[in-house]
């Protein structure tokens, strides 16, 4: 929650939360997403990247994929973020 | 995604305009505005109605004029300062064009350029340094933190991974402008992202009702079998 709070704030939203019912998670599943091993992090990341001009956007997912050695990435268009 | 983006843009005017005369015009071009999609483009060129919530003048020098707009997914800049030199009668051409913002993903994240990433890979993969790469690589969580959010059981995410919709049932938590026909973000209560989808219902329904389809899924993000399949074993009770 905590986590998700701190979305809120960065995408300046102010909204209450409303508990529908009362329910704990349990640690054997998923990670919280500041603490997952690093490969389980880059799997659900993405890089807010400057693309420098002339590259295209997918010439240079194309690199980010050769960096990372991954084989799945995208892009959602020029100045924005470059998922992995 | 129906957002708004925020550009800074380099006009080059073809003659000589006042100050005045410009501002003028960029108060014509402020609010609904016609445009035809230039000629190679990427849809269909048909005059449509766009929208453009700000065009403030940042630079003005000889004929070069730099600009910031806040404007509709979908406008063409280009188009803008081709057709804005029109009625400034001096003709003029876009420049230089930089994006700035895409809905709430503005510059003022930690931007990175292809060096620092290709460092960051660098640390962790020959070191087993990962701080670096921590901060180039952020969760994509991020990506959709704008959006109302609803937070699920942990025994309701494998099924939305495996393709269902979210039932009444399975919401924990939820935020109160949640609204029928509009994206909301599913998350676990961790904080991670299960999918993203639709609104079945306002907030206000979903906190009454017992039962029902409270978001109808349009894409998964989080993988099958990370969370544990319980709907599996229902299933299974129920056919015996």
């Amino acid at each position: 929650m905590e986590f998700l709070k701190r979305l809120d704030e960065l995408a300046n939203r102010e909204h209450s939360y409303i508990v529908k019912s009362e329910e704990t998670t349990s640690e054997k599943y998923g990670y919280y997403p500041l603490e997952r091993p690093i490969n389980v992090y880059i799997e659900y990341g993405f890089i807010p990247l400057d693309k420098p001009p002339g590259p295209t956007s997918h010439e240079v997912v194309a690199w980010i994929k050769k960096m990372f050695n991954i084989e799945k990435a995208g892009h959602g268009g020029t100045l924005e973020p470059q998922t992995t | 995604m129906h957002s708004g983006k925020e550009y800074v843009a380099l006009m080059e005017l073809h003659g000589d305009v006042d100050l005045k005369r410009l501002y003028e015009v960029f108060g014509m071009f402020t609010g609904k505005i016609y445009q035809r999609p230039p000629l190679r483009s990427s849809v269909r060129r048909s005059l449509r109605i766009k929208e453009i919530y700000s065009l403030d003048l940042l630079e003005f020098s000889g004929r070069h004029v730099l600009f910031k707009v806040r404007c509709e997914s979908g406008t063409y800049v280009r188009k803008l300062c081709h057709d804005i030199g029109l009625v400034l009668g001096v003709e003029a051409h876009m420049k230089e064009l930089r994006r700035v913002a895409v809905a709430h993903i503005k510059e003022d994240l930690p931007v990175v350029t292809l060096h620092e990433v290709s460092e960051a890979v660098y640390l962790w993969k020959r070191y087993g340094d990962e701080t670096l790469l921590r901060k180039v690589v952020l969760p994509a969580e991020y990506i959709v933190a704008h959006l109302p959010k609803v937070i699920v059981k942990d025994s309701a995410v494998d099924a939305i991974a495996h393709g269902a919709q979210l039932a009444v049932p399975g919401v924990v938590i939820l935020s109160s402008d949640v609204k029928k026909g509009e994206r909301v973000a599913i998350f676990t209560l961790k904080g991670e992202l299960v999918a993203v989808g639709k609104g079945a219902m306002d907030a206000e329904e979903i906190v009454k009702n017992e039962k029902g389809i409270a978001i109808k899924i349009e894409r998964v993000v989080m993988n099958r079998g990370i969370y544990p399949s319980l709907w599996k074993k229902a299933e299974k009770e129920e056919k015996k």
